[in-house]
């Protein structure tokens, strides 16, 4: 596709690299067929192809983001179908990443949004302060029903209560720095990231992973200095504050990389793993040795199911006899094109698996999706949810703790596959299903 | 605050008609009108937001709007269209925006009817095997919606994801499976649609001919000028017991041109018959991950279907053919998954290109199969002579060529050899006897070609038939006709 950037413009790296995958495209028009809000609202504004074109002419002129771009990017869930549909091969997670940030730059929210913003980029990444939050919200859940119906504020802070869990789980020590030592013969060594929010909703998620590896014979590392992996600000447009996370990062396990050496930078949740792979390019112009450090970082970093796959997995349980539906978090499936393994794991762990209808569509969570979006967020939870039931499971596995959630309180159970896993190799049952 | 007129018309790459002032004078007016009549997200009129409208899948060519409507009921389309032709404004219809041909371009006069949220299925009947659909369904849309049950809907479009049946309609699409079952007008039965003036008609049924005249043959291929689709009636079939493509590999384009002549002279009729060359093996396998032939310099893709034994008794015969033909490799895929694979590097082809150049100009020209080897070496040559890339992608069993010609559209002289390039080779289609569009439409690609296949009296009693639905000439009026006989048209009206 023809773009207008003059010399100057395209000195920048960022608008250079816009640039690039912009001339990708070639509008054919083939990724509005798997958008989910395309889908919803039939409007080419709302479909990959239309951001793509706002983001390009807002580029091309250097105009301030105003309200009219602003609606549709933030109507964006980030869940990279298209990517998975485009022929042509853009980059549509860079150019939108690209934009989010510009829109941060150039363009001031109203004040509640602006709050709303902020408040979640500072919570969800500091565990201890998010655990906080919510043991606050829980005492004011029950006057949910007293929030104004309509608003944008409103109907906000309605979903944040209602993603509020009614039972939080203590906190716990398998988030904390430390070395899991491998039962038996050591075959590999990792690092695990033990994420944010997940670790205060569902810390048993961390548990399976760790007594799963460490009964496999891997040496588990929760470095210290790695905490939020940064996709939550970094989807926010919040430049500066992904970057200074994924620095604590790189910087955790790199040292780790020297000491002892790592075999894998292991990711439990996808969300978090699309955004570790993605390092090496945030970190593309940073000098040395941070470019080299995070190129490496994204190399090593993989999916829990993509290093249960490579250790052969075996159950040591008889087979359950349960019908497990399989919810592909799209950060699994279209951020880092993992369909296969995770299926073929509940398969050998002795689960009948079943696929829903629509199985690339987005369930709607997209990290702080639904809470900024919430009416979107609910009618592609609730089409979601119908598909799954539509399998007839007895519960539904996922690799994602924001999929997770979303779709929690559904009627079905809904548990982490590594949880399935680790329970078919002797672990306990998974809490969601007790 | 009224925006001076001049803000608007940013971009004029094609040489359009005349916008008519007084309309663009009283455009905060007429978008009042429509806001009054739609949902409030259904209208678009802010320029930032009117950008994206400005084109579709032949993106070398643009033109904002005046404003975009998005009505989600047949009364709703109906209620603009009594609007816009009392008020004398011109209407482009537009479905998901993917023609190759510029069907949706749209004027600085016009409004923009887009059908997208109208994606309803509203009626399947699987006893008497037909489907009733909202214009703004996609093709694959409906065969997702009868699958389960063991039945399809055929032409199926390389945009079939995305490409909505009011647009598949409009075109009269084809596809690679169209071959054996016909293109959109051969699976039609039945059509709602808004006339220029606002009346809504039900043109067919539910059967396979109609009382009188053949309306459906009419409207089907019309490209948006006669009427406003909302809803269609199509055929679904049961889908084929089973099916199996098979991959042959040629040393020149040539001679996988004259193969191609060979199996459809022997009398079968595979399913789909598809070649690619080197480029778009390449390109195409990259994307699809196929197991195409890379050391090929083209491809046919053969797909045959029908209980196991018919397959094999079929793909022997097609084998033996292609052995005539000093193939480098045969394949048949073993699997469902490796067919899947096979059609995905097709489908995406026109995609897949933009992997080697940031813009191509998609042909869609027919010429008779026996000349394919002449036409592809001609083509050949004249990439040569314009010094520009060319990959060929298409339906040769029905002799439907798609050569892609790479292009920079940064550089404007080499957008200017491609479009030269092109216009010789369609010009080439009609001398070898064949025609301008197999399945693309016209649009204002290939309008100022009309009168290389068409006589001055041909095209004129087309003219009429237009003018009979649309006596305004309001509907679409920048396509199909040369530009000076549509404005011509235009003019006399008013």
């Amino acid at each position: 596709m023809q773009t207008n950037f003059t010399a100057e413009q395209l000195r920048d790296p960022e608008t250079s690299a816009a640039n690039q995958v912009l001339r990708t495209c070639v509008h054919c028009g083939l990724c509005t067929a798997t958008c989910p809000t395309f889908l919803l609202l039939g409007d080419e504004l709302d479909s990959p192809r239309g951001r793509i074109y706002l983001i390009k002419d807002m580029l091309e002129a250097q105009r301030p983001a105003t309200e009219d771009v602003v609606r549709h990017i933030d109507r964006c869930l980030s869940c990279l179908a298209c990517m998975t549909t485009c022929p042509s091969g853009v980059n549509y997670m860079h150019l939108v990443d690209h934009a989010r940030t510009y829109i941060e730059r150039t363009y001031r929210r109203p004040w509640h949004e602006r709050a709303l913003r902020a408040g979640l980029g500072t919570v969800l990444p500091r565990p201890w302060l998010f655990r906080l939050t919510l043991l606050g919200a829980r005492l004011i859940r029950p006057m949910t029903g007293l929030l104004p119906r309509g608003g944008m504020l409103g109907e906000r802070v309605r979903a944040m209560l209602e993603l509020t869990p009614t039972r939080l789980p203590h906190s716990n020590s398998a988030n904390t720095q430390q070395v899991y030592r491998a039962q038996g013969a050591r075959r590999a060594r990792i690092a695990l990231l033990t994420g944010c929010a997940q670790q205060v909703l569902a810390p048993e998620i961390n548990q399976a992973t760790i007594r799963l590896l460490t009964r496999l014979g891997v040496e588990v590392v929760v470095a210290p200095g790695a905490g939020c992996c940064g996709a939550l600000t970094h989807h926010m447009g919040q430049h500066d504050a992904a970057m200074t996370s994924a620095r604590a990062n790189i910087a955790a396990w790199s040292d780790q990389l020297k000491e002892e050496g790592l075999d894998a930078v292991v990711v439990n949740a996808s969300g978090c793993g699309t955004m570790v792979k993605d390092y090496g390019f945030m970190f593309r112009t940073e000098p040395e040795p941070w470019r080299s450090n995070a190129e490496q970082i994204s190399a090593l970093a993989c999916d829990v199911s993509e290093l249960l796959s490579r250790l052969n997995y075996e159950p040591t349980r008889a087979p359950p006899g349960l019908t497990v539906a399989y919810h592909s978090a799209c950060s699994l499936q279209h951020g880092q094109r993992i369909t296969a393994e995770p299926k073929a794991l509940l398969q050998r762990a002795g689960f009948t698996v079943v696929e829903p209808a629509e199985p690339h569509i987005c369930c709607g969570s997209a990290g702080t999706y639904n809470i900024l979006q919430p009416a979107l967020a609910s009618r592609l939870r609730k089409r979601k949810l119908d598909n799954l039931r539509a399998t007839t499971p007895d519960l539904v596995a996922a690799g994602n703790i924001g999929c997770i959630t979303q779709l929690s309180g559904g009627g079905l159970p809904v548990v982490h596959t590594v949880e399935l896993l680790d329970w078919m190799a002797g672990g306990p049952v998974p809490e969601a299903m007790a | 605050m009224p925006r001076p007129a001049g803000e608007i018309i940013l971009t004029n790459m094609i040489n359009q008609p005349e916008p008519k002032a007084e309309i663009l004078a009283r455009r905060d007016t007429i978008v009042a009108a429509f806001r009054g009549m739609l949902p409030p997200e259904a209208v678009i009129a802010e320029p930032i937001r009117l950008r994206p409208y400005e084109t579709d899948g032949l993106s070398a060519y643009r033109q904002p709007p005046l404003a975009v409507v998005l009505p989600e009921t047949t009364e709703q389309v109906a209620a603009v269209m009594r609007y816009c032709h009392a008020e004398g404004i011109r209407v482009v219809p537009r479905g998901a925006g993917t023609s190759l041909s510029g069907g949706a371009l749209p004027m600085a006069d016009a409004v923009v009817v887009g059908l997208m949220k109208m994606n309803r299925i509203l009626d399947i009947d699987y006893a008497d095997r037909c489907a009733t659909v909202q214009a703004g369904v996609t093709n694959i849309g409906i065969t997702d919606a009868v699958q389960g049950r063991g039945f399809f809907y055929a032409p199926d479009p390389s945009s079939q994801l995305a490409c909505m049946i009011g647009g598949n309609v409009n075109m009269n699409s084809g596809g690679a499976h169209c071959l054996k079952y016909g293109v959109t007008a051969n699976n039609l039965l039945g059509l709602k649609i808004v006339t220029a003036e606002g009346d809504v008609l039900n043109i067919g049924g539910r059967h396979l001919d109609a009382a009188g005249y053949d309306w459906l043959g009419l409207l089907t291929g019309s490209e948006g000028q006669l009427a406003v689709i909302t809803e269609v009636t199509v055929r679904i079939l049961r889908s084929p017991e089973g099916a199996r493509a098979m991959l042959a590999a040629f040393r020149s384009n040539e001679i996988a041109g004259a193969c191609v002549d060979s199996i459809i002279s022997s009398g079968i009729i595979p399913v789909a018959l598809e070649f690619m060359d080197r480029p778009a093996i390449h390109a195409c396998e990259d994307f699809a991950h196929a197991g195409y032939p890379l050391d090929a310099e083209a491809m046919l893709i053969i797909e045959v279907e029908g209980s196991s034994e018919e397959q094999d008794a079929l793909l022997a015969r097609i084998r033996a053919i292609c052995e005539q033909h000093d193939p480098i490799s045969m394949k048949v895929s073993q699997s469902a998954e490796e067919s899947l694979a096979i059609w995905k590097g097709r489908k995406g082809a026109f995609g897949a290109i933009g992997r080697i150049s940031p813009d191509y100009l998609c042909m869609d020209g027919v010429i008779p199969t026996s000349r394919l080897p002449e036409v592809l070496r001609r083509i050949g040559e004249m990439g040569d002579v314009y010094g520009l890339k060319v990959a060929n992608i298409f339906h040769a069993g029905d002799g439907n060529l798609h050569p892609l010609i790479m292009f920079d559209a940064n550089d404007p002289e080499s957008f200017r050899k491609a479009e030269q390039f092109g216009a010789d080779i369609l010009k080439l289609c009609v001398e070898m006897g064949g025609c301008l569009t197999g399945e693309h439409g016209v649009g204002v690609e290939k309008r100022d070609l009309m009168p290389v296949q068409f006589k001055a009296e041909e095209l004129e009693q087309q003219r009429r038939i237009k003018t009979a639905f649309d006596p305004d000439w309001l509907l679409n009026p920048n396509k199909v006709f040369p530009l000076a006989a549509s404005s011509e048209r235009s003019a006399r009206t008013h």
